[in-house]
C-alpha cells in the first residue's frame, strides 16, 4: 500500500522535451524504461517496489499501448521474478527487469543462480536503503551486497549515464567472452526521480550498437539440454567458479571495447573508472553514483580555493578495475574513500576494495583514509567534504585514522529532538 | 473417456523417455510415477525442478532423460517454468522460434515444495492461469534431507524430526495438508490425484489434462522405501493399499467440479496399510495403540461418507 502511494504522490506526469537540447526531460526511471525499449528486450518479469516501479509502469504502458512489442509478467515476488527472469533468459528470450532494495535481497539466492545459469540478464536496481529500519531513501547496501554473486556491476551518476550503461551492460553480458548478468545501479530518487536531459538515439542506432542476442543452446524440442544441474564433485565446481571468475575479469575489456564501439555510434565517452581533475592532484576522494556530482562540485570549489584535490568516480564495481584504479590513485600523498554504506564492524565495503588494490603497489598512497557517509539518504554537503579533505591533509604523513562517520551537528539536533520525541520527553 | 489411448496395460509400452540407471533409491514410488508421466506427456517436455529427490536424478555430467530439464531453487520452479513458457510464447510470436520446437513445460517438486516453500511460486503461477503441467510427488515428508515431517506428512507418522516418544505416542502430531483442495481453491482447469499402483487411471488423467489450456496439476503418492521403511519390492503393494483403505483418494477436478475416479465399495481397514510401513511401527509394538489407529480410521471413514453421499459409484474396482 505504502510503497504504491508513494510512487503515484512522486511519478511526474508528462515528458517534456525540452526545445534547447533536443533531449527529452526523463527521470532515471523513464530513462531505464527506455533503455530497455531500445535494446528491444523480449521479456520482463516484474514486482513493484517503490522506487523501482515507475520503471515497469511505463513499459507495460508502452507495451498495453502496442507501441513495444514484449512480455512483460507481473508475478509473486521478486524471487520468483529472477527465477522467470534466467530460465526466459537461458530459453532465448532477452531479458529486463529492475527491483530494488527489499526485493534485491528477497530475491538474493537467484542472483547467485542467474550468474551460476550464465543467463545474461540485466537488472537495473534503483538503490534504497535496506530495512531496518525501513527506509524510502538511498544508499548501497542493497546494490553492494551482491558483489560476490558473479553479476557485473555497474553504477550511473546520471539519467544519460542510466541509458547508456544498460545499453553497455546487454552489450557485455552477451558477449561469449563474458556470459554473464549485469545489474545497473542508480540512486533511489536521487536519480530514479530527478528528471534531467537525456539525449535518446533512434532504434536504428542502437541497433547497429547492439547485436542480437543468441543463446547457445536455448531449450528448444529437437534439442534438449539440461540446466542448473547439481555438481557434487568438488573439483568440478571450483572449475565452473573459476570459469565465472575469470569470465568477470574479461569483461573490463569488453567494457572497454564496448565503449569505444559506443562512442562511435552515440558520440559519448565512457570507461571502467571515471576521472574528476584528479591527473595532477594531491589529493583524491573517491565516490560514486549520484552523490560523485555533488562530489565534483566540491571539487571544483576546492581547487578554485587552490586545494590540490580530484575525484575518481567508480563505475565498474564488480569486475572490479584493479588496474585502472591503481594507476588513478598511485603517486597520490592521501585518498578518502567516501562509501555510501556500513558494514557494521568493518566500516565501507568499498574502502578494503581500494585498499587491497593499493597494497602492493610501490608507490600507494600513505594513507587510506575510510568515510562512511550518505547512509540512509543523508545528504553530504560540501562542507563535510571540505572536512574530509582537512583531514587528508592532516593525515598525509601517515596515521592510523578511524571510519569517519558523517553526521553534521545541524543532523546531530535533529536526530535528537527526535529522539526526545520517541522517548515520549 | 470415449476416445483414449490407453485401452489395456499393453498401451503403456512403448519408448522410455527416462533410461534406467538413476541415482534416485530403488523401489522409489516418484520415480515410477515421473516415468509414467513422462511416457505420456511425450518427449517435447522440459521439467522444472525444485529441490528434492528427483533433484538428484541429475548429476553433472549424466541425465536419463531424452528430454530438457531446469533445475531452479526450492521455492520458485513454477516462476521459472513461467519464464521459460513466456519466453517460448513471446518468441514464437515474433517469429524467432519455430512452433515445431515448442515444448511442454512440466514443474515436478516433492511435497515438501509443493506444500510450503514453493507455495506462493505455485499460487501466482496457477492464478496466472500459465500454460503449464505441476506434477508433485508425495512421499509424505522431506525425504532427500532423510525424511523429516513435511506439511504433507500424515498424523502418526514417525519422522526424524517426529520421533515418538513416551510423551508423543503419536509420533507426527500434525494433520497433512490438504494440497489438493489448496490448488482447487485457484480454480485450475485441470487438478488429479494419482498413483503408480493404478497407471491407467493416471495416463488417462493426463490424456484428459492435455484438452485444457492453464494450470494442470497432479498429485502421486510416491511410497518411499528408506522413509516408510518397507521392502523396495512392495512399492506398488503400498501405493495399492493406499488407495484401497481409501487413505488416498483417486479424484480428478475440472474446473473445480471434483469427481473421485475410484470409488472402493468397501474400504480394506487402514491398519493393513499402517502395520506393513517401519513408520507406523509404534502404533502397534510395543503396545498396540488403538486410540490413535482408531483416529486415524475415522478421519478416513468420514472423509469417504461425505463421497458416498455425493457421488453416485461410477466406476467399477480395477
Ligand atoms: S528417499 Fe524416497 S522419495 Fe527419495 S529417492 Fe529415495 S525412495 Fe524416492
Amino acid at each position: 500500500m505504502m510503497r504504491s502511494k508513494l510512487i503515484a504522490e512522486l511519478r511526474p506526469r508528462r515528458e517534456v522535451v525540452s526545445t534547447i537540447t533536443k533531449s527529452k526531460m526523463l527521470t532515471g526511471n523513464v530513462t531505464a524504461a527506455w533503455a530497455a525499449r531500445l535494446a528491444e528486450v523480449d521479456y520482463i518479469p516484474a514486482f513493484p517496489i517503490t522506487p523501482q516501479t515507475e520503471i515497469i509502469e511505463k513499459l507495460s504502458e508502452w507495451i498495453a499501448l502496442g507501441e513495444f512489442k514484449a512480455k512483460l509478467t507481473i508475478v509473486d515476488s521478486e524471487h520468483s521474478m529472477l527465477a522467470a527472469a534466467g530460465t526466459a533468459s537461458l530459453t532465448g528470450a532477452r531479458v529486463f527487469t529492475a527491483t530494488s532494495s527489499q526485493g534485491l535481497l528477497y530475491g538474493f539466492e537467484m542472483l547467485y543462480n542467474i550468474a551460476g545459469w550464465r543467463a545474461p540478464i540485466v537488472l537495473v536496481n534503483v538503490s534504497r536503503a535496506v530495512a531496518a529500519p525501513i527506509s524510502l531513501e538511498p544508499d548501497h547496501n542493497d546494490f553492494l551486497s551482491t558483489r560476490d554473486s558473479g553479476f557485473i556491476l555497474l553504477q550511473a551518476e546520471t539519467c544519460q549515464e542510466v541509458l547508456d550503461l544498460i545499453l553497455l551492460a546487454y552489450r557485455v553480458s552477451e558477449d561469449n567472452r563474458v556470459l554473464l548478468p549485469s545489474l545497473v545501479n542508480m540512486d533511489g530518487f536521487h536519480t530514479s526521480f530527478t528528471r534531467e536531459p537525456v539525449k535518446i538515439p533512434e532504434i536504428e542506432e542502437v541497433r547497429r550498437f547492439l547485436p542480437k542476442y543468441t543463446q547457445q543452446l536455448p531449450f528448444r524440442a529437437s534439442k534438449p539440454s539440461a540446466k542448473g544441474v547439481a555438481v557434487l564433485r568438488p573439483p568440478l565446481y571450483s572449475f565452473y567458479k573459476y570459469q565465472m571468475h575469470l569470465s568477470s575479469i574479461n569483461a573490463i575489456n569488453v567494457f572497454k571495447e564496448a565503449c569505444e564501439k559506443f562512442e562511435e555510434c552515440f558520440a559519448r565517452r565512457y570507461d571502467v573508472i571515471e576521472k574528476y581533475m584528479l591527473d595532477d592532484s594531491k589529493y583524491a576522494i573517491v565516490m560514486m553514483g549520484s552523490y560523485a556530482s555533488i562530489g565534483k562540485k566540491a571539487v571544483r570549489i576546492l581547487r578554485e580555493e587552490g586545494v590540490s584535490v580530484g575525484l575518481l568516480k567508480l563505475r565498474m564495481i564488480r569486475p572490479l578495475p584493479s588496474k585502472d584504479i591503481r594507476k588513478a590513485l598511485e603517486g597520490k600523498k592521501a585518498v578518502a574513500v567516501i562509501d555510501q554504506n556500513i558494514s557494521p564492524g568493518l566500516g565501507g565495503i568499498l574502502y578494503s576494495d581500494i585498499s587491497s588494490i593499493l597494497y602492493n603497489s610501490d608507490n600507494k598512497p600513505k594513507v587510506i583514509l575510510p568515510v562512511i557517509g550518505g547512509v540512509g539518504g543523508k545528504t553530504i554537503t560540501l562542507d563535510e567534504i571540505r572536512y574530509v579533505v582537512e583531514l587528508l591533509e592532516k593525515y598525509a604523513n601517515g596515521g592510523e585514522p578511524e571510519p569517519i562517520l558523517l553526521l553534521r551537528e545541524d543532523e546531530l539536533r535533529e536526530v535528537e529532538s527526535l529522539l526526545r520525541i520517541g522517548v515520549g520527553e | 473417456m470415449a476416445q483414449t489411448r490407453y485401452r489395456s496395460l499393453k498401451d503403456l509400452l512403448g519408448e522410455e523417455y527416462v533410461v534406467p540407471g538413476t541415482p534416485l533409491c530403488s523401489g522409489c514410488g516418484a520415480l515410477l510415477t515421473f516415468r509414467l508421466f513422462h511416457k505420456a506427456l511425450g518427449k517435447k517436455v522440459v521439467w522444472v525442478n525444485a529441490a528434492g529427490c528427483i533433484t538428484l536424478m541429475i548429476v553433472y555430467p549424466f541425465s536419463p532423460l531424452k528430454s530438457s530439464w531446469m533445475y531452479t531453487a526450492m521455492g520458485c520452479a513454477p516462476a521459472g517454468a513461467q519464464g521459460i513458457r513466456d519466453a517460448l510464447d513471446i518468441l514464437i510470436e515474433k517469429g524467432e522460434v519455430d512452433p515445431e520446437e515448442d515444448l511442454k513445460v512440466v514443474v515436478v517438486t516433492g511435497d515438501g515444495a509443493a506444500n510450503d516453500i514453493g507455495l506462493q511460486s505455485a499460487s501466482g503461477a496457477i492464478h496466472r492461469r500459465l500454460d503449464f503441467y505441476y506434477l508433485c510427488y508425495d512421499n509424505e515428508a522431506f525425504g532427500n534431507t532423510g525424511f523429516q515431517f513435511s506439511p504433507s506428512t500424515p498424523y502418526g507418522s514417525k519422522t526424524m524430526t517426529s520421533l515418538p516418544t513416551p510423551l508423543i505416542p503419536e509420533g507426527h502430531k500434525g494433520r497433512k495438508k490438504d494440497l489438493f483442495e489448496i490448488w482447487r481453491a485457484h480454480n485450475p482447469p485441470y487438478l488429479a490425484t494419482v498413483s503408480p499402483s493404478h497407471p491407467m487411471d493416471m495416463m488417462r488423467k493426463i490424456e484428459k489434462a492435455e484438452r485444457f489450456k492453464g494450470p494442470k496439476l497432479f498429485i502421486s503418492i510416491s511410497p518411499c522405501p528408506p522413509g516408510w521403511g518397507y521392502d523396495t519390492m512392495k512399492t506398488i503393494r503400498m501405493a495399492r493399499l493406499a488407495v484401497e483403505t481409501g487413505v488416498w483418494p483417486l479424484k480428478e477436478a475440472v474446473h473445480g467440479e471434483v469427481r473421485h475416479t475410484f470409488i472402493p465399495r468397501s474400504l480394506k481397514p487402514l491398519e493393513e496399510y499402517l502395520k506393513e510401513q517401519e513408520r507406523f511401527k509404534h502404533l502397534f509394538y510395543p503396545l498396540r495403540r488403538e486410540d490413535i489407529i482408531g483416529r486415524m480410521q475415522r478421519e478416513v471413514e468420514e472423509y469417504w461418507r461425505k463421497v458416498y453421499s455425493t457421488e453416485v459409484l461410477e466406476e467399477k474396482k480395477d
